[in-house]
């Protein structure tokens, strides 16, 4: 059980992208945060992909297996899960997850890794 | 209430199958069925089967049980024998009588029997019946010779049952010039004869029977020429006569040579009667097939149940193998110039005829005759009667196609409409064996047969219903595998031709109404591109653009790093040193990287995402556009210099490059393509390896398609020749959207052709034939996505809210990515290497 006393205020709700991902600046770490409006949930991870270490993470497509939610990288589409940073396709290493909170209009990202 | 009672007089194939359609429709109404043979319906038009060893039971329509089960009362070998229609009242043979509310004559044909002096002589039959079969076969075994009398279709039949039953000589007497004077003409019947001949049948034609001879029994035939034939028995097959005497009788309208006379709706002069089958004159025609006889079971049965359905007269085009030769004809087959042309095959060597008369404008086919060969009959029929435009040379209809890649069969079956009546005997279509099949509940063709009936009347479709079962699950296996992701079940499409019915504009949208969850990777670039090929809007309209693949959300290409290119359109590789001056400047400022395109363009590389805005707004100053070199539509189109400047150049290939890149710029289709004119045959653009390729002659241009680079080279294919420009570009207009709908996502216009059936040879046919009839379609949605065209850098650079997206930080909005690193190399820049652990 993680307990967060981090928290980044990260943007707006209005400045982040429906179904899709914002990239946030973390000091020199940069996380990856995802609006997926359409499950009206939020998911934060790493904006690296682990495949080829690139940080782009964040500009990938949201979407779904089964039930599980995912995003693909843009450069070679290895996806992850979201809620476990799990890979899905091929055996790359898993990616770090964030727990994500909104309070009055504002995305707060726990910067003390889920996993 | 009590139920109306119907009474059917006739137990024939289309009496049953009046009973069996009406009672799919309904159980009320009381129905008596009057026999006058001693066994249920059978199978008349294979009667002849009986002599190879089928019994009265495998020929019978329906089992034992089967009245009783639907609620008929059957009574065999019971004859009506008087109708009081103002009584509403049947007398039949046993003394009985029934009333009726409404009633029904099926009382079919009997052989019409032509009053020749002896023709109540012993060993004279006609052939009708199972009992006339069971005569003929027992009189046949003392018999050594044997007449029949008619060169028609069931003349021929019975002639095939006399060889059957072993008679040494076989002979047919035909009053007419030729053989099955209804069907085919005098080529024809030439031919058939000698193939008849060869099988040991005599053909005696323009005889015109005058006695028989014999004492008490048949010893020989005299004719009108004073001639003579020595027979032991004689079959009369001179025709039908339509069993109307009981009509007559009643005061039933019948027609002044025999049939009694019906209005569409199978009605008699008496509004209570009705006449279906062979028994019935509609419009002075008596039709002695069962297709039609089952369209009029089916139109009354309809019509009782408060359908409204009318009979127009049927098509009699008719396929039979007479002691293994095909006979077909269909459509007008005696119509002949100069209402038409007619195109001619004979093959004396295989006895093969055929015909087929085509419209004088070249575009259709009207009717046809086949002889020895009849295996294009059914695509033949189909292509007549669903007005499919003929290929450039309909000869090869029947000819088949020589030394082409072209598989006729497949290219036909797949080209019908859904709509095209297959089995006409039951009435099914074609989109009713394709769906049949589709939704598995038929994997043979047994089960197909019971569930759609197609194949059960004259069986003469089982060939193509074959074909498309065959088609139908091949295209299924596919189609299983076609299934864009596990959020659409369809494949690439029918998903555009269903965005395009529901006119649906945005992912979220076609999600909702067509697919299920969340989306992924797979269906969201495919589904933004079909959207951009059906409506041409910009593709990062709000909520669009995270359903596009990377490089189309940010207009510009991933680079290993993380940086994007930036791609100017240069229509037909044509530029201004200003212009250049201009990519210059604007590489040195934002330090990109350089390099000429295989396209005969200019790349930049190393943008960062967030300069990309900035870096087009100059672009866009200076006149440059979008280049498209991120999405999947039109690269480039290249070109040599052509007759501008080169000595050898037919015609401007710059001009005419120019001019189709900027036409087709910015379409989205299933994968990127790309194109090149080059000014003459020296072919110096390479016009050849592109997906579609164009090369000046001395005439005007030849149009090449589906040609490929990448990692399978392959040649363009000839799609046609000399070409002025319009024609050209008419021509890839259909090209285009034929591609742009039906090809599989990420394919390229070369293996798009080589997936297809048929070929270069169906492409020609589709594009410069318009055999699917699409072309004017296609033309215009081409101009709509051709006047929709908008420079997408133009409008994101001028949108703050899709410019405020080329950021890195959503939190840091004027830091660029610090991680994106480069490395100097030969005085320009480039990115460093993967970062692999």
């Amino acid at each position: 059980m993680n307990e967060q006393s981090n928290w980044l205020a990260a943007c707006r709700v209005e400045d982040a992208i429906e179904n899709g991902g914002v990239c946030v600046k973390h000091g020199e770490d940069q996380i990856a945060l995802f609006y997926f409006t359409r499950r009206n949930e939020w998911y934060a991870t790493q904006n690296e992909c682990p495949h080829k270490k690139q940080m782009a993470l964040s500009r990938g497509m949201i979407g779904s297996t089964t039930d599980e939610p995912k995003v693909a990288c843009p450069f070679h589409k290895k996806t992850f899960s979201l809620s476990t940073g799990e890979c899905l396709s091929g055996d790359e290493c898993a990616i770090k997850t964030y727990p994500v909170k909104v309070e009055n209009g504002t995305v707060y990202i726990g910067t003390t890794p889920k996993s | 209430m009590k139920e109306p009672q119907i009474i059917v007089i006739g137990n024939g194939m289309v009496g049953y199958k009046f009973c069996e359609k009406l009672r799919s429709k309904t159980s009320s109404f009381n129905l008596i069925v009057f026999g006058e043979e001693p066994r249920r319906a059978y199978d008349r038009v294979h009667l002849s089967e009986y002599f190879n060893g089928k019994t009265a039971d495998d020929l019978s329509l329906s089992t034992e049980n089967w009245y009783q089960e639907q609620n008929i009362t059957l009574f065999l070998n019971n004859p009506v024998t008087k109708i009081d229609r103002d009584l509403q009242k049947v007398y039949t043979a046993n003394g009985l009588d029934y009333s009726y509310d409404i009633l029904v004559f099926a009382t079919g044909s009997g052989a019409f029997v032509p009053n020749i002096p002896g023709i109540e002589k012993e060993g004279v039959f006609v052939y009708r019946t199972i009992e006339d079969l069971d005569l003929i076969s027992s009189y046949a075994k003392k018999a050594k010779t044997a007449s029949v009398i008619g060169g028609g279709l069931l003349g021929l039949e019975a002639a095939k049952a006399l060889i059957d039953l072993g008679i040494e000589k076989t002979s047919i007497i035909e009053f007419a010039p030729r053989l099955m004077p209804r069907q085919i003409d005098a080529a024809g019947s030439d031919m058939l004869k000698s193939k008849l001949a060869d099988l040991g049948l005599q053909i005696h034609l323009n005889k015109n029977t005058t006695s028989i001879e014999g004492d008490g029994r048949i010893t020989a035939l005299k004719f009108s020429d004073d001639t003579a034939l020595d027979v032991d028995m004689l079959v009369i097959s001179a025709g039908i006569k339509p069993r109307d005497e009981l009509a007559k009788a009643c005061g039933i309208e019948v027609g002044p040579r025999g049939g009694i006379v019906v209005d569409e709706k199978m009605q008699t002069n008496d509004p209570a009667v009705f006449a279906i089958g062979e028994c019935a004159l509609y419009d002075g025609m008596i039709y002695g097939l069962i297709a039609p006889g089952y369209e009029m079971a089916e139109v009354l049965a309809a019509n009782l149940c408060e359908g409204e359905k009318t009979f127009t007269g049927f098509d009699m085009s008719t396929k039979l193998k007479l002691i293994g030769i095909d006979v077909a004809s269909f459509g007008d087959n005696f119509i002949a110039e100069p209402d038409c042309r007619t195109i001619i095959f004979e093959n004396k060597h295989k006895g093969v005829y055929k015909r087929i008369n085509v419209s004088n404008d070249g575009q259709y086919l009207l009717g046809g005759i086949l002889i020895g060969d009849a295996t294009a009959y059914n695509l033949l029929l189909q292509t007549s009667n669903n007005k499919i435009v003929l290929p450039e040379d309909p000869a090869e209809l029947i000819l088949g196609a020589r030394g082409g890649s072209e598989s006729a069969g497949g290219a036909g079956i797949t080209g019908l409409p859904d709509s095209a009546l297959i089995c006409s005997c039951e009435g099914v279509s074609k989109g009713d064996i394709c769906s049949t099949v589709a939704d598995g509940s038929c994997e043979n063709i047994d089960d197909l047969k019971k569930c759609t009936k197609a194949g059960t009347g004259c069986g003469g479709c089982l060939p193509m219903v074959k074909d498309l079962m065959t088609y139908t699950l091949k295209s299924q296996g596919k189609y299983i595998k076609n299934v864009i992701c596990e959020h659409f079940n369809y494949s690439r499409q029918e998903l555009f031709d269903l965005i395009h019915i529901h006119e649906l504009k945005s992912y979220d949208e076609v999600l909702d109404v067509l697919g299920k969850n969340d989306g992924c990777e797979v269906c969201k670039p495919l589904v933004s591109s079909l959207l951009a090929s059906l409506w041409n809007e910009m593709i990062l309209k709000k909520g669009n653009d995270v359903a596009q693949d990377s490089n189309d959300r940010f207009l510009a290409n991933i680079q290993k790093g993380g940086s994007y290119s930036v791609v100017p359109r240069v229509p037909g590789g044509e530029i201004t040193p200003d212009k250049l001056i201009v990519i210059g400047e604007v590489a040195k400022k934002y330090n990109l990287y350089t390099k000429i395109t295989g396209g005969q363009r200019i790349d930049m590389f190393g943008a960062h995402l967030n300069d990309l805005p900035i870096i087009w707004e100059e672009l866009i100053a200076a006149g440059f556009e979008s280049g498209h070199a991120y999405g999947k539509g039109l690269r480039t189109v290249k070109s040599c210099v052509g007759s501008t400047w080169c000595r050898f150049g037919l015609h401007d290939s710059v001009s005419f490059a120019i001019r189709i890149e900027e036409r087709y710029r910015g379409i989205r289709a299933p994968h990127k393509f790309k194109s090149a004119v080059s000014g003459c045959i020296r072919e110096c653009a390479e016009a050849q390896s592109k997906d579609f390729g164009i090369i000046a002659t001395e005439k005007g241009w030849n149009l090449y398609v589906c040609g490929n680079g990448g990692s399978k080279p392959q040649h363009a294919l000839l799609l046609a020749t000399d070409l002025d420009s319009e024609t050209c570009i008419k021509y890839i207009d259909r090209f285009l959207m034929f591609y742009i709908r039906t090809a599989d996502p990420l394919t390229r216009t070369a293996t798009w052709l080589n997936k297809m059936e048929g070929g270069i040879d169906y492409l020609r046919n589709v594009i410069i034939n318009d055999s699917l009839g699409m072309a004017t379609q296609w033309e215009n949605e081409i101009e709509n996505l051709i006047a929709s065209y908008k420079c997408e850098w133009k409008e994101a650079v001028e949108n703050p809210a899709i410019r405020k997206r080329f950021s890195h930080f959503v939190n840091a909005p004027e830091d660029k990515d610090p991680t994106i690193e480069f490395v100097e190399m030969r005085g320009q820049k480039r990115t460093a290497e993967w970062k692999t652990v």
